[in-house]
């Protein structure tokens, strides 16, 4: 399975990467990182396609993709 | 999350590609830009092309004013402030001084479409080989959300409160075009940051701006149709949407202007000045 | 002197001269009379030695360019005459607020307004007090012959570069437009354009890469938000200021017997001098003291003088030197209310050294 890690310090909640996720895996995770901003999870099976990370404003978002996952980057 | 457990999930795994990160050209530093807006989606789209271009370290930015004003504080090249309106004015100084240097303006829509319309169009009209990046999101963001020169008709700001009139205001200014119109301008297209497609598709065409630059074909110019959900007074999410449905049906996206060998149009290459 | 070393040209076309042997590398302008000549002769000298002439869309644009050219370190200037000097105050306040060496030349023209073309001396407050927003100051040079005009286009790269500030050549109509004999060969104070490229090397616009490696990207700005910033950026520019005093210059005429010191700068100075030469042969001890820099001014030069001399300041606006002068003497001793007084000529006049004799006159039967 692929994955997103969320460089949660730099996260300013906008969730512009939950709408960008055509598989619907990510969502608000109901913690807050030190400015304030509610910072994002996973939970699903990511593709790798990093649609979250080239639509996340403040490049908080890593993708790591593994050879069977289907999808492609920016 | 703490860092050493953040370091372990950057280590990929056995069989991990990391097909996402940022590049050096980016620095590390958190934007001053509000939640969600995408000026962060635009210097990631600048900071990677210079990179891929390989030009980072004869790049010189030139910065306006506005909430653009400290574009250079994320960029690792060499940055220059110009007074609000004039950065093209300042990058073809820069451009005069610096032949082999890589230089491009970075400015808002009150910047470059107002009080700066005169120093863009006339920079763009020398065909200085510089390249400007308009980042257009209808609205004054940096002063507190006042009409700028492309706001949309009944679009309402804190200037203009029953929404924007054609006779009172006139209507939304279309650089692209104009700027196409301009025979000394290389490159003039307009895209939108609103969705993955359209961010793949402006990253393509903000490396034809640049590159048109290094091939000394002339002025290279990206319009960017951007989103203020703070002035817009909408979530994130809702602004994007409302790039699409009220955006781009005023400011159709496209290439306008391409002066590349591989251009598509054939009319260009016969030199019909305008597109 | 080798008589084929002089050549007969306009202050316009010295200024122009002076700048390409200085070192002027680009120029930017935008036309306006009475200092066409400038931007005329450099559109053919500048390409000629490989560099670069800008004919802008306006003044606004202009002074920017001024302002992009100079961040590359790079020996760049301007002229125009008064409106057009008005529209560059922006770009003026950003270089002096950005530590950007820009060159500018203002051949006054009269005003306000649209005015007239011709002489005036009524942008003094506005060249030597800042004249755009915020705290800053222009290093300002004021020739009244073409030779000066040559000459002083050295002084002020060398000051722009050495300041990193912009340095204005305050000329007007009738310095621009007189023509005569120019000794073409740099001045004593000339510094050669390494010198100008090594003191520009620390802050320059150019590409990290520029500067081997491990070099950190540069920034020129003048933005300072953070509390206390700005107060530090404007506490350097005091400090600057301040050192700039060792760059007083100026001229005494005949001053060392003499009871009454006329004041004056520019062609007013000139024309002047020979009000001053013909009293002079009729026995009046009158003398002349010349401000070459405006700013910053020549005080303690000036209060050199006293006591025992009155002065009499004579320029072509309605009163805006006569205030440094008063400013210089202010609390000295035996310093009254009459020790300065003030002959003013209407900008646009084009006078004769008959039309200050009268005033001149005057102030020496006040002495007696």
């Amino acid at each position: 399975m692929s994955r997103v890690v969320f460089l949660e310090d730099r996260c300013k909640g906008c969730r512009l990467c939950v709408a960008a996720c055509p598989v619907q895996i990510l969502r608000p995770s109901g913690r807050f990182n030190h400015h304030g901003y509610e910072v994002m999870e996973m939970s699903g099976t990511c593709t790798g396609c990093a649609s979250c990370a080239v639509m996340c404003p403040d490049v908080a978002i890593r993708v790591f993709r593994t050879a069977k996952s289907r999808g492609h980057a920016a | 999350m703490d860092a050493r457990n953040l370091e372990n999930l950057l280590r990929p795994a056995e069989g991990e590609t990391l097909v996402f990160d940022t590049n050096p050209v980016l620095n590390e530093r958190l934007t001053h830009y509000c939640p969600g807006c995408l000026h962060g989606i635009a210097h990631r789209l600048v900071s990677e092309t210079l990179h891929e271009l390989g030009v980072a370290e004869r790049t010189i930015l030139v910065a306006a004013v506005g909430c653009a004003t400290f574009t250079y504080d994320y960029f690792n090249v060499d940055g220059l402030e110009a007074p609000h309106g004039r950065a093209c004015a300042v990058a073809t100084g820069v451009r005069r001084a610096r032949p082999e240097a890589v230089i491009f303006t970075y400015q808002g829509d009150g910047d470059m479409a107002a009080i700066g319309m005169a120093e863009s169009l006339h920079a763009a009209n020398r065909g200085e080989r510089i390249t400007s990046f308009f980042i257009n999101n209808t609205v004054y963001g940096m002063t507190g959300g006042q009409m700028a020169p492309t706001t949309l008709l009944g679009q309402k700001t804190t200037t203009t409160h029953d929404g924007r009139r054609m006779d009172r205001e006139g209507g939304p200014v279309h650089l692209a075009e104009m700027m196409a119109g301009l025979d000394g301008v290389a490159f003039a297209a307009r895209c939108a940051l609103d969705s993955v497609k359209h961010v793949r598709e402006a990253k393509k065409a903000m490396r034809k701006a640049f590159e048109v630059q290094l091939e000394g074909l002339g002025f290279g110019f990206l319009e960017l149709l951007s989103s203020c959900p703070t002035n817009w007074h909408m979530d994130p999410v809702a602004a994007s949407k409302h790039i699409v449905e009220a955006m781009i049906p005023v400011f159709p996206l496209g290439v306008f202007k391409d002066k590349t060998a591989d251009s598509p149009s054939v009319v260009q290459k016969e030199g019909v000045p305008h597109a | 002197m080798n008589p084929v070393e002089r050549i007969l040209i306009k202050g316009n076309e010295a200024v122009a001269f002076g700048a390409v042997d200085a070192g002027c590398r680009c120029y930017f302008g935008y036309p306006i009379t009475p200092q066409n000549e400038i931007p005329e002769a450099l559109s053919q000298l500048l390409p000629e030695r490989g560099g670069q002439f800008v004919q802008a869309e306006s003044e606004v644009a202009a002074v920017n360019m001024l302002l992009g050219a100079a961040a590359c370190g790079i020996p760049a200037m301007t002229s125009s005459s008064g409106c057009g000097i008005s529209l560059m105050q922006e770009g003026i306040s950003y270089m002096a607020g950005s530590h950007i060496p820009g060159v500018l030349v203002n051949m006054q023209r009269g005003g306000p307004g649209l005015g007239d073309i011709g002489p005036s001396q009524g942008d003094y407050f506005q060249a030597v007090k800042g004249g755009g927003h915020g705290d800053h100051r222009n290093l300002v040079l004021a020739p009244s012959t073409a030779q000066e005009c040559y000459d002083f286009m050295f002084r002020a790269f060398a000051l722009a570069f050495k300041y990193t500030n912009p340095v204005m050549v305050l000329g007007d109509a009738i310095v621009g437009q007189i023509k005569e004999p120019v000794r073409r060969v740099p001045p004593s104070d000339a510094v050669p354009g390494e010198e100008l490229a090594r003191l520009a090397a620390p802050w320059r616009m150019e590409g990290y890469g520029q500067r081997g490696a491990g070099a950190q990207p540069r920034l020129l700005k003048s933005v300072y938000l953070a509390e206390g910033a700005l107060a530090e950026r404007n506490q350097l520019l005091a400090e600057k200021y301040e050192a700039m005093r060792s760059e007083c210059a100026w001229e005494c005429v005949d001053v060392d017997d003499a009871t009454l010191v006329v004041v004056a700068f520019g062609s007013i100075a000139r024309i002047a001098r020979s009000t001053i030469r013909r009293l002079r042969a009729e026995g009046h001890r009158v003398g002349l003291f010349r401000p070459v820099t405006l700013f910053p001014f020549p005080s303690e030069a000036l209060r050199s003088l006293l006591p025992g001399r009155r002065f009499l300041v004579m320029e072509q606006n309605l009163g805006q030197m006569v205030e440094d002068v008063r400013q210089a003497l202010f609390g000295m001793p035996h310093v009254t209310s009459d020790t300065v007084k003030w002959h003013g000529i209407m900008p646009g006049l084009f006078i004769n050294a008959d039309e200050l004799r009268e005033p001149m006159m005057q102030s020496l039967k006040e002495v007696r």
